[in-house]
């Protein structure tokens, strides 16, 4: 059971990976771009854990590393702390209704400054306002758009194939 | 388990900035990439009648003001056709008065000479050509090589009546650009993937250049340096233009004029000596 919903959270996020560089890299809504990819690993981490969180991750980030030809690795660090993150809130407090919308849009913020941090580090210019100002609060809104959605899939994919006791009559008894 | 993932991701990257290009990493990059490009193809395709919907469903809101907005578009470029031809003759005539010196541009002040191919490197190792002109025919180091009027590459090396030619499609080749819509500024190289794809490399996220845009040669001059590419030659359109999140530049891919695949012959512009500076 554990390795079937493993290779269902990785089948989920290798799906979201390819999706997010073929397809949605691409859409510009109001300046920003939606980040499923991004969304569907916080979806799984609540869902299944850090563990499961940080291991797809990994894997998604690599996935995207490879296919933009980006750094190697660099994705992956931002999705492996991001998934593992959230992993920890779901399983500590994070149950609420509101969990899913409160980590995209805290994520959404901190991955945008953790993604202009690393790559100030390994000496690319560029500007910060551009990428803090006009990209993420359209990014933002766009993932917080997407994230019931996409959490609702998810949960779905992720509960396919799960047998539930099936519901018995109750007698009651005098 | 997160220690293992983070300190794993670290030494990828630091790997991945020590080694060169042709290291292990980038080779096992470019292999992956090559394995993800079919699901990358096939989510393309999935996405494409989507995509084709909203873009019609987004020019319909937008047709009726689209039109009116090209009416008087239409019109206003009229006017300034008619007022530009005025003025090249008469820059022209004043040119001549001054005997002015322009920069170099194509295809003023280069002599074409075509010539066939004679040999090619193995693919995998250069992307080169051997032509059959050399010094002998005026041939330089550094002569821009294009087809049909679209760049092909460089003159890399010059014998008696052979020259080599590096491709736009080789690691090694950059060539400085320019959006012709937007007046982006980007060097164009070849990605480590397989295929003719180029990139329009260093375009800031702040440029909006769209699918479609030719990219010509900018030709800049600084000094006494300046381009070996004149000003004005064609390389390509745009065919995909993305903003990965964790990128400070636009990704631009442009798909070059020249089908490198099927070159039997190349023209070399010669620079002519009144136009050496």
């Amino acid at each position: 059971m554990i390795l079937g919903d493993a290779a269902k959270a990785g089948a989920l996020l290798f799906v979201a990976a390819i999706l997010q560089v073929a397809v949605f890299n691409s859409v510009t809504i109001l300046g920003g771009l939606p980040d499923v990819l991004l969304v569907t690993l916080i979806a799984v981490s609540l869902l299944r854990g850090s563990i499961v969180g940080a291991a797809g991750g990994f894997f998604a980030g690599l996935v995207v590393d490879t296919a933009t030809l980006e750094t190697m690795g660099m994705t992956a660090l931002l999705l492996t702390v991001a998934g593992y993150w959230i992993g920890r809130y779901g399983e500590t407090t994070g149950r609420g209704r509101h969990a899913p919308l409160l980590s995209v849009g805290v994520v959404t913020i901190l991955y945008a400054l953790g993604a202009l941090l690393l790559r100030f580090m390994i000496g690319e210019s560029g500007s910060p306002g551009a990428v803090l100002l006009d990209a993420l609060p359209p990014t933002l809104l766009l993932n917080l758009l997407i994230t019931i959605p996409v959490f609702v899939f998810c949960r779905w994919v992720l509960e396919l194939g799960h047998i539930t006791e099936p519901v018995r009559e109750v007698q009651l008894l005098e | 388990m997160l220690g293992v993932l983070v300190v794993l991701s670290l030494v990828l990257i630091t790997v991945y900035f020590r080694e060169s290009e042709d290291g292990a990493l980038h080779d096992m990059q470019g292999a992956g990439a090559t394995v993800l490009r079919p699901f990358q193809v096939g989510a393309t395709r999935i996405a494409h009648p989507f995509q084709d919907l909203y873009d019609y469903l987004h020019g319909l809101v937008n047709a009726k003001s689209q039109r009116d907005r090209l009416i008087a578009e239409n019109a206003r470029l009229r006017q300034q056709l008619i007022q530009r031809q005025s003025s090249e003759l008469q820059i022209k005539s004043l040119q001549k008065a001054l005997d002015y010196i322009s920069a170099r541009r194509f295809p003023d002040g280069f002599k074409p000479l075509t010539a066939a191919i004679v040999g090619k490197q193995p693919s995998q190792f250069e992307q080169q050509v051997v032509i059959s002109a050399g010094r002998a025919d005026g041939i330089a180091d550094d002569a821009p090589v294009v087809s049909a009027g679209a760049l092909v590459g460089k003159v890399t090396k010059v014998v008696g009546h052979e020259a080599q030619v590096t491709l736009l499609t080789d690691e090694e080749s950059a060539v400085s650009a320019i959006d012709l819509n937007t007046r982006a500024e980007g060097i164009v190289r070849h990605g480590h993937g397989p295929g003719s794809t180029l990139f329009l490399d260093q375009v800031p996220r702040s440029e909006h250049v769209a699918q479609g845009d030719r990219i010509i040669t900018s030709g800049w001059r600084a000094g006494p340096l300046s381009s070996i590419y004149p000003r004005g030659i064609a390389i390509g359109h745009v065919t995909s233009v993305s903003y990965p999140d964790t990128a400070l530049f636009a990704s631009v891919q442009v798909a070059p004029y020249v089908d490198f695949s099927s070159l039997d012959s190349v023209t070399v512009l010669v620079e002519k000596p009144s136009a050496k500076r």
